[in-house]
């Protein structure tokens, strides 16, 4: 069984034990456990169950590799899916749930799959479950989807919160075992910015539960020492449970810190995501052990051999009271080791190698230990835990010689560096025939911004394995001044690489040898994969799923191309392999996501009287990142009667329009004409100081991009205005011109749409309520139509324009932001005798279009040029270019068949439903509907109390009281004629009282 | 080769055997002298224009060549969305065909592609968005394109995880398909090859092109890292890198490369069953049959060839659907990754002719790559053999000359 | 995640700071080009696999356009200089140069 062992436990502090529960039953563990060694502690090996078969699956790893402890780890807002035991420190109170199971994890109807699966290969969906036709959608992949999937989806709202930062080095240095440390050490020496990250929350990596002797100090000293030295270097910040999740291009590096996943609910934010930017990045992210592809070798208690010494060294978990020992290698043997010095039975070694002769395995027979050499495992035996190996001859065909009893399994396939880093810009890698991995190619780094290596692989990361190889590369590496610290260690004969055990196994024991056990992906799964021409790693991997799951394959993938390879008759670096791609391990999309969400989700532009607007009905809509008031809501109303009272409080009386949010680009300059000429359609720069002009402006390939009127200040210089959602566009348009094309024009541009408030009053009281504040003749005579005066209204300082978008008597009148929500208070106070009430954006569209007045985004949609709105008559004659002027020559633009505004009138006084077409006669070549117009704005207008619309309409002008036909769905046909499109005080008499 | 046809007979029968017995899906040929068609690209649009030009037409002395392996580019990195309610009538017309063929595209093949009609939403989240949405609705009705819009009580019960309420950008409705859907993007490629190799094409992988030749402005074959080849028509299919292609063909095409990005959650258990696109906060989501909630947003702005892309991007897609689906703040992000996808003026595809006579070209698919496959199959073949095909009619490369654009950014934000 | 220099106000800018711009040196066809030149202006954009000039705009910091000579392969920089420029700097064409023998250069 697994238990916790009396002494030792270099992480754990048993003065603090810790309880949790694991699926509903108390655990207890100490300070300084992670969820999977406080398990273990307590003889909970099996902790899941597989993907696809729904096998029972035991802890495998350690720390980031693990393919299968995964948890549904707390409740409600906090509960969080497939949650790394190997990973998660240890709290009191956690709460625990196995995955992937029904009823429960000990009995699980799902693994019925397992029974069947020799008839479930890799890839096996995809030959059958094609008929009946419609079964795919309602029988097969709804059992498929509820069987697949892993843990429990979340509810509602995160009850945490996350948090972005910032920070630049010249030097991060991501692991903060012996390479790490001693690169940290130099470069800081060096004065270099360095950051130097560490995934766990733990320093010293492998070279601590190893027992390597560094410059006379047993490592763990050793590390002590060197981070109280970092300590105390200011340009060095050391940082713990920090995972370098992506490394992208130009030196971006994305660093995953775990602030308070151990400490929930404490109140400080869950995850930080780091954005570095470094100088150069150095990878010293150690390597990961490979399983051994044996039949059986996904029953709960075989583990990483690596991962059965670090249960004992550091959490003093035992995995098993007797651990049989599978290598290829002489770190395995450390693992015997370090077992032995726990009292524990390590009843034999069995490894592949045909001699092992060197130290280490010298050390363990001194302790009496059989050793095995040239033999291999022929079947594990077992369900739910090892009860027993078999061996045979590794070069045989798996012949079982004998069975030895034993719980637990510790096997190493080998090591392979941590690569992820190096390869996601783009590293490459090159196989390494000795070591039997592959490893960074120095000769091709990622490269960065200025075209040379940014990233640097050291010590393990680096394919050096050896404590006294790794030190002297860091050093050398981070530029280390005088000797690298030294390291002792005892010397390692050579890995002999071992795909399958034994060598020759038949089909039925390649159908037992998992890869990876998450997925359920077999050695006879990728070479059936083969067999069937799914030669590229990539196919492979996609066919069988192979390093797909949430590991992302990181104990499996060599093995799988190795096997792929061997199938395939092609060496290992010929296979290659799949791509590297962030994050190294999941991270949350808590963290992606940040601070962004409810109110703050984007920034939240407000004009000055947003608030008295929230403070009276405020009905919302966004526009970009404004809120617009859509219509003022009273007790009791709703938005439809809201608006049409709005609307005719303007009629009748007076109203109010907050129109802050209109775009106001100041443009000024000897040549600002000359510019604006270029930039509208319309003559501007003749426009009388002191007069308004409604204009418009097309792209450069001819379609009306937005309009607005221009108000000519003084001698040089205009104010534009532009839609709401056009004014940062417009001015980044203007700019682009004059700093790209025209840069010896002078010219000067500011956006000072937020420097004014704007408020429209429209209606034929609109005079007299301004005048009731005083300080301005706002007389006919004196602003006319289309002019602007600047003068003192109410005690503000006030830019009145005489324009109107409503068709009434109106006036707009610019006043400092400052002053906006005061002039807006006192306008109410004034009209009071008018009744005068606020209106929004809704009643202002419906004027408009009562009135045939164009809207930016309803009679234009990017494919509009103004000719198709009959607006030639805002379109010079006279100027040689303006952009867009070209493009509307071309053979398109210039047909006459396009089509044209027009206005439309229901024959029964509906309203129009939004976006409907006109159709035509007959079907195209591809079958669909002929049709010859749409519909464009189309609204129920209370002053003339039936439906209106405008409307593109082929040849519609010509047209004028033809009836046409707008299907509109369920059969209905609605009929309309062409009609003039301005409904409303045809001659403009209301607005030029 | 003759094709082995798969069912659950046949696993069965090789079951017993311990699945000894399957044969190759696609055979793995070297290139003859002469073919009477070479298409350059075996992704999805490359496969599936070789199919439908034998299926259709008859031609089977056909090669498809493919630089690295077959589906490896944009068709094996999308996110397998499939709809057809495109606003204008050239793209109902193309993304439609392809959704019809979608729905018998398994049984077709012999090969399950998983096409799953599950029903696609895009979110009406302003005033504006929701007329362009209604008005797609109006157009899709003339085009025989089944969508409606529904209002927001549907959309909540068809996606219970999602926030409806706002706070920012309430939803107000949704563009609603309902045989709209997903598949599973690599058995496309894979089922489509492994019909053209049943036909005796051959499918040439890991043979790059190196030069193209013409004489007297027609193509006379093409050069390539496993010998020359001569062919009588030439079809260049392969999305990112067709400017490439084309300057060594002597033309330069209307497209740009840029880098667009998706990314999968961790799997976890059913909560999804359709695919929701929110274009006003920019992202989008399905969960996969294996559970993983699979993530997409807009492209980088950027000329980019590495198949990488910039990190703010995805932040910008997760913050949205995590403002879309609270939930989802809790999974984790299991993998990113980039294509490159070759984008036009309008965002809307080339199926066209060229300045040299016999070749031709299809790209241009931005980010409606998937969904398109075999519409653009259907119409690229039907162009090669005919020389003229109404689904392809308008996607000219010459429309920009004229102003006669595509443009389907008119509805929605974004064109995906 | 690029990083560019603003050649205006000399910062190393984040990607996320600039907008980009698309193909640099365009020459504009106005009233009086043929259906060619307006089209090859406006569409037939420059896509190389490589040495790529191109406008970006340091729009979250001092506003200004600029331009870039990059790898759109390997997304090294080259360099950046102001957009008041007809053609690319003669030292940066020999750096380029320098760094990629096989380069047809600007045309």
């Amino acid at each position: 069984m697994s238990t916790r062992l009396q002494n030792g436990g270099r992480l754990i502090d048993r003065a603090k034990p810790l309880s949790f529960t694991f699926n509903g039953k108390p655990v207890q563990g100490y300070e300084g456990d992670t969820l999977a060694s406080a398990l273990l502690g307590q003889n909970r090996m099996m902790v899941g169950r597989s993907f696809k078969y729904h096998r029972p699956r035991g802890l495998v790893a350690s720390g980031a590799e693990e393919p299968n402890g995964l948890v549904g780890l707390g409740e409600g807002a906090r509960f969080e899916p497939n949650q790394r035991l190997t990973t998660t420190e240890l709290f009191g109170g956690a709460v625990t749930q196995s995955q992937n199971h029904w009823p429960s994890l000990e009995f699980d109807v799902g693994a019925i799959n397992d029974r069947l699966a020799r008839f479930l290969p890799a890839g096996f969906y995809y030959k059958t479950f094609m008929y009946p036709r419609a079964a795919w959608k309602h029988v097969f992949e709804p059992i498929i989807r509820r069987s697949a999937g892993l843990g429990k989806v979340p509810q509602g709202r995160d009850a945490d919160r996350y948090e972005y930062a910032y920070a630049f080095a010249d030097l991060v240095i991501v692991g903060g075992g012996i390479a790490g440390l001693c690169a940290a050490l130099a470069a800081g020496r060096q004065g270099k910015r360095v950051w130097l990250i560490e995934q766990t929350a733990h320093w010293g990596g492998r070279a601590v539960v190893d027992g390597a002797e560094i410059d006379g100090k047993d490592a763990e000293t050793w590390v002590r020492e060197t981070l109280q030295a970092l300590e105390g270097m200011e340009n060095v910040t050391l940082r713990t449970r920090t995972m370098a999740s992506g490394l992208y291009d130009h030196g971006y590096l994305l660093a995953y810190e775990r602030v308070a996943d151990h400490t929930p609910g404490d109140g400080r934010p869950r995850h930080r995501l780091w954005r570095l930017r470094a100088g150069q990045v150095v990878t010293a992210t150690g390597a990961i052990e490979r399983t051994l592809s044996f039949a059986g070798n996904d029953i709960p208690g075989v583990m990483l051999a690596s991962a059965v010494r670090d249960y004992v060294v550091n959490w003093a978990v035992s995995p098993g009271d007797r651990t049989v020992i599978v290598t290829n290698n002489d770190d395995a043997y450390r693992t015997a080791l370090a077992l032995l010095d726990a009292g524990l039975i390590v009843p034999a070694v069995i490894d592949a190698r045909p001699e092992a002769r060197g130290e280490l395995p010298g050390a363990v027979r001194a302790r009496g230990v059989r050793v095995l050499e040239g033999h291999g495992v022929a079947r594990v035996k077992g369900g739910k835990r090892v009860t027993g190996v078999s061996t045979c001859i590794q070069a045989g065909e798996g012949a079982e010689l004998e069975t030895i009893a034993c719980d637990a399994v510790a096997m190493s396939g080998g090591w392979s560096p941590v690569v992820h880093l190096w390869s996601h810009c783009g590293g490459k890698l090159i196989w390494d025939e000795g070591g039997a991995m592959f490893r960074p190619d120095p000769s091709r780094p990622a490269t960065g911004a200025d075209g040379a290596a940014m990233v640097t692989a050291i010590g393990a990361a680096n394919g050096v394995l050896d404590a006294a190889g790794v030190l002297a590369d860091a050093h050398k590496a981070a530029g280390g001044k005088g000797k690298a610290p030294q390291a002792t260690a005892k010397p390692e004969t050579p890995v002999l690489p071992v795909w399958i055990m034994p060598q020759g196994a038949g089909p039925a024991l390649r159908a037992k040898m998992w890869l990876d056990p998450q997925n359920d992906v077999k050695v006879s799964d990728v070479q059936l994969a083969a067999r069937e021409g799914y030669e590229s790693v990539e196919h492979t991997k996609r066919y069988t799923t192979l390093g797909m799951a949430t590991d992302q394959g990181k104990i499996s993938n060599i093995n799988g191309l190795a096997v792929l390879s061997d199938a395939l008759h092609r060496p290992i670096p010929e296979t290659g392999t799949t791509t590297f791609r962030p994050p190294y391990t999941p991270i949350s999309l808590g963290a992606i996501a940040g601070e962004a969400r409810g109110e703050v989700f984007q920034p939240l532009r407000k004009t000055p009287m947003h608030d008295w607007h929230a403070a009276n009905g405020a009905h919302w809509e966004p526009v970009g990142l404004w809120r617009r008031v859509y219509c003022y809501r009273r007790p009791g109303e709703g938005t439809h009667d809201a608006v049409n009272r709005e609307i005719r409080q303007v009629r009748n009386s007076v109203g109010l329009l907050d129109a802050s949010t209109l775009g106001k680009i100041l443009v000024s300059g000897p040549d600002a004409g000359r510019f604006l000429d270029m930039l509208y359609t319309n003559m501007m720069s003749t426009l009388k100081i002191g007069k308004c002009r409604y204009g418009l402006m097309c792209s450069e390939n001819g379609f009306l991009s937005d309009d607005g009127v221009v108000v000519r200040l003084n001698e040089d210089t205009w104010l534009c205005h532009t839609t709401t959602g056009g004014a940062e566009r417009i001015h980044g348009w203007m700019e682009d011109w004059l700093q790209c094309e025209w840069w010896d024009w002078k010219v000067y541009t500011a956006n000072v749409t937020e420097q004014y408030a704007q408020v429209a009053i429209a209606g034929p009281n609109a005079r007299k309520l301004l005048e009731k504040l005083g300080g301005m003749d706002l007389s006919k005579e004196t602003l006319a139509f289309m002019e602007w005066r600047e003068g003192t209204l109410g005690g503000c300082r006030a830019r009145v324009h005489r324009i109107s978008f409503s068709g009434e008597l109106s006036f707009e009148v610019a006043v400092p932001a400052s002053e906006g929500r005061a002039f807006w208070e006192a306008l109410m106070a004034a009209g009071e005798e008018f009744a005068v009430a606020p209106y929004g954006t809704e009643a202002m569209h419906i004027m408009r279009a009562e009135k045939g007045f164009i809207m930016i985004g309803d009679e234009t949609d990017g494919t509009v040029i103004p000719q198709d709105l009959n607006l030639e008559w805002a379109i010079s004659r006279k100027k040689d270019d303006y952009l867009g002027k070209r493009a509307q020559q071309r053979s398109y633009m210039a047909s006459p068949d396009r089509w044209k505004l027009v206005g439309l009138e229901t024959l029964d006084g509906s309203v129009i439903p939004d976006g409907a077409y006109v159709v035509a006669d007959g079907v195209n070549a591809n079958g669909q509907r002929n049709v010859q117009g749409r519909v464009t704005s189309t609204y129920y207008s209370p002053t003339l109390n039936k439906g209106i619309a405008m409307g593109l309409v082929k040849h519609g002008p010509d047209r004028m009281g033809e009836v046409v036909e707008f299907p509109v769905g369920d059969g209905k046909v609605v009929k309309a004629r062409i009609v003039d499109q301005v409904f409303y005080d045809k001659q403009g008499e209301k607005q030029n009282v | 080769m003759a094709m082995k046809r798969y069912s659950v007979f046949a696993i069965a029968r090789e079951a017993m055997s311990y699945h000894m017995g399957w044969q190759r899906a696609w055979a793995a040929p070297q290139p003859r002298k002469k073919y009477d068609a070479v298409i350059v690209g075996a992704g999805g649009h490359g496969l599936a224009t070789a199919y439908y030009l034998g299926k259709n037409f008859g031609l089977t002395n056909v090669a498809i060549i493919e630089k690295g392996w077959l589906g490896g580019g944009n068709t094996g990195r999308n996110t397998t969305i499939i709809r057809s309610n495109y606003l204008q009538d050239p793209s109902a017309a193309i993304y439609e065909k392809a959704r019809s063929l979608y729905e018998t595209m398994s049984q077709d093949l012999n090969y399950n592609v998983m096409f799953s009609p599950r029903g696609l939403l895009m979110l009406g989240q302003t005033e504006h968005e929701v007329r362009g949405y209604k008005r797609t609705v109006h157009a899709n009705n003339l085009q025989g394109v089944e969508t409606r819009w529904i209002e927001p009580a549907e959309v909540k019960r068809l996606v219970p995880i999602m926030n409806i309420e706002g706070p920012r950008y309430p939803v107000l409705g949704a563009l609603y398909q309902a045989r709209g859907g997903t598949a599973r993007h690599d058995a496309v490629a894979w089922g489509y090859a492994r019909a053209c190799s049943a036909m005796g094409m051959d499918v040439i992988q890991q043979c790059e092109v190196t030069g193209i030749r013409s004489a007297g402005g027609k193509v006379a074959g093409i050069d390539t890292t496993k010998g020359a080849i001569d062919c009588d028509k030439l079809g260049l299919v392969v999305a990112g890198h067709s400017s490439v292609l084309a300057e060594l063909a002597g033309f330069r095409l209307p497209i740009e490369s840029l880098a667009l990005q998706a990314m999968v959650s961790e799997p976890i258990k059913p909560c999804m069953d359709v695919v929701v696109m929110a274009n006003t906060v920019h992202g989008y989501m399905s969960q996969s049959d294996k559970g993983e909630m699979v993530i997409g947003g807009g492209t980088d702005g950027f000329n980019n060839y590495t198949q990488r892309g910039s990190f703010h991007h995805i932040e910008e897609t997760v913050r949205a659907l995590v403002e879309t689906f609270p939930m989802i703040s809790r999974l984790k992000n299991l993998r990113q990754w980039g294509g490159i996808v070759d984008m036009t003026g309008d965002r809307s595809p080339l199926i066209s002719k060229t300045p040299v006579d016999g070749i031709f070209v299809n790209c241009g698919w931005g980010t409606g790559g998937f969904k398109s496959i075999p519409g653009s199959g259907w119409a690229m073949a039907e162009l090669m053999a005919r020389g003229h095909s109404p689904l392809a009619e308008e996607f000219s490369m010459y429309r920009f000359r004229e102003g006669r654009f595509i443009d389907e950014s008119v509805a929605a934000g974004v064109a995906h | 995640m690029l990083t560019l220099e603003c050649p205006y106000c000399g910062v190393k800018a984040d990607e996320t700071e600039l907008a980009p711009g698309g193909e640099a040196h365009l020459k504009r066809h106005g009233p009086g080009s043929t259906d060619e030149e307006f089209d090859g202006y406006l569409f037939a954009r420059k896509n190389p696999k490589g040495v790529h000039f191109e406008r970006w705009r340091h729009a979250y910091g001092c506003g200004k356009w600029f331009l870039a000579a990059r790898c759109t392969a390997t997304l090294e920089v080259f360099g950046t200089y102001p957009a008041q420029s007809t053609k690319p700097p003669v030292d940066l064409q020999a750096r380029i140069k320098l760094k990629r023998p096989g380069w047809e250069g600007y045309k």
